[in-house]
């Protein structure tokens, strides 16, 4: 048993291979043979680790509650933002761990089967999965079937209704919900979708308990949660942190400059968070009135020489591309929100300041009209930069654009965009 | 008998993936529809009483009128 406030929980070991199934029996101890209990995981307080926080009991609860013999898990472990590589860092520690939450979830909801989802185009989590899955068969006394299934890697496959279209027809295309909660299915089949980060906790949870997952964190986001802290730093890192933690005790841990301009939380589709507030706590209910959030637990630190509109602008471009193209203000606003973005970075064109009225315009019309969060997400992060940067976008209006906007330097790690040529759609 | 009571209100709601932007909601149903730069409507959020029969008419136009298919009517009640 790990002790309750010792740091490393799901991230125990974090360094070689993974850990075999002995050897993860072996650390964590055997989960127990008691059936799965809603009210555990409720009395956790757990938040989905995926980006929208979501209670994970709640979520569960909806499922179980669904009538039918068939019921899918799904393990998310798509990692669709670039900046974050948590899930890469969990699989290749501990994947046992993750399919233990995932079994304890199935057994909750009543699934027979888990589907581990991880993206094709990175092949070494692939391989990590197929070996802890292979594994687990042999021991066959545990009860749930795995399978791996490998969706092709883009930002919005890692979607739930994407994946979930996925697994069932085949296309990782977002499906439209107009009621919430709506509940996803596989052909009839209701599916439970968890982050597998949000899965490792439960196989925690499941072994010792909701009073010991409380030890750490805050009363309303209690646990740990993986970070991964890139931009600025020596070296960019996944940390786990109690949550409730100063934000500057975080970046002073994964060595970054101490004194940045800004953080980038949350991940692609997240918000910018002014250095002012550096020792807000990392946690949802303090950082989402400032207008930003954990996310996917991300954290791209900005330093002072950087340009935060031309940061801006690369990741809008890229996500732009990265969408489905199914909804018209995603396909057609994206693009012209990177363009805009492009105009004023660029600073000295005379459309600086046309195309800083046109972004607020143009944020306005494209949010929450699409079938995904995918543009709402673009929306957050524009507005964001133009609150917090809001004395530099000054200065990019009035022609003075920042010698950093110039330099070829940048501090996010934005893919490079493969067609750069169909960023206009048709 | 057969005369159902107006109370409550309606929503008009388009499937934004089926939408491929003809335009033709926003000429039928002018009052609760607008076009954005790219021809996508933006449709009025709050529900229009259904007591507003001309409202409510327009709204059945475009329903119809949807090449697509992307629109539908959705009742609210808000009786509280």
């Amino acid at each position: 048993m790990i002790a309750p406030e010792s740091l490393p929980r799901v991230l125990h070991r974090a360094s070689g291979r993974p850990l075999t199934l002995a050897q993860h029996d072996e650390a964590f101890g055997p989960m127990p043979r008691t059936a799965p209990s809603l009210d555990l995981l409720e009395a956790s307080g757990l938040t989905g680790r995926g980006g929208a926080a979501f209670p994970t009991a709640r979520k569960a609860r909806l499922i179980a509650d669904q009538r039918g013999h068939t019921k899918f898990m799904v393990v998310n472990a798509m990692e669709g933002e670039p900046a974050a590589h948590k899930d890469r860092t969990l699989i290749s520690t501990n994947p046992h761990l993750v399919l233990d939450g995932a079994q304890y979830l199935a057994g909750l909801i009543g699934a027979r089967q888990v589907a581990v989802c991880v993206s094709r185009d990175d092949p070494i989590m692939v391989n990590h999965l197929q070996r802890a899955v292979h594994e687990r068969d042999r021991h066959a006394a545990r009860g749930v079937s795995f399978e791996l299934h490998t969706p092709p890697w883009r930002y919005v496959a890692g979607e739930e209704s994407a994946l979930v279209h996925w697994l069932d027809d085949n296309e990782s295309l977002p499906q439209y919900r107009p009621r919430r909660p709506h509940i996803l299915r596989i052909g009839h089949a209701p599916v439970l979708v968890d982050n597998a980060e949000t899965c490792a906790h439960v196989g925690l949870i499941a072994r010792y308990g909701s009073d010991w997952f409380r030890r750490l964190g805050t009363s309303t986001s209690p646990g740990t949660a993986l970070v991964s802290v890139s931009g600025a730093v020596a070296r960019p890192t996944v940390l786990e942190v109690a949550l409730g933690v100063p934000v500057r005790a975080i970046i002073e841990r994964a060595g970054a400059d101490p004194n940045p301009q800004a953080l980038l939380m949350g991940g692609y589709g997240g918000a910018w968070l002014d250095a002012r507030h550096l020792d807000v706590p990392y946690s949802e209910d303090a950082l989402i009135p400032l207008g930003s959030s954990v996310g996917a637990g991300v954290i791209i630190v900005l330093p002072r020489s950087g340009c935060g509109i031309v940061e801006t602008f690369r990741i809008a471009r890229w996500m732009a591309n990265e969408s489905a193209r199914q909804c018209g203000p995603c396909a057609f606003g994206l693009p012209a929100v990177a363009e805009d973005l492009a105009r004023l970075a660029a600073g000295d064109a005379p459309g600086a300041g046309a195309a800083y009225d046109r972004l607020v315009d143009r944020c306005g019309a494209i949010e929450g009209r699409g079938a995904c969060r995918h543009p709402d997400g673009v929306v957050r992060l524009v507005r964001s930069a133009l609150r917090v940067f809001a004395d530099h976008v000054e200065d990019h209006v009035r022609g003075r654009a920042c010698a950093a906007s110039r330099s070829n330097h940048h501090y996010s790690a934005v893919p490079t965009l493969e067609r750069e040529e169909e960023l206009i759609w048709e | 008998m057969g005369v159902r009571r107006r109370v409550g209100g309606f929503v008009l709601l388009v499937n934004p993936i089926l939408c491929d932007g003809f335009g033709h909601c926003a000429e039928l149903a002018p009052d609760l529809v607008h076009v954005d730069e790219w021809g996508y409507p933006i449709i009025v959020t709050e529900p229009v009483p259904l007591a507003n029969l001309a409202a409510l008419e327009s709204a059945r136009y475009a329903v119809r009128g949807c090449p697509r298919q992307a629109l539908r009517i959705e009742r609210v009640s808000d009786a509280h």
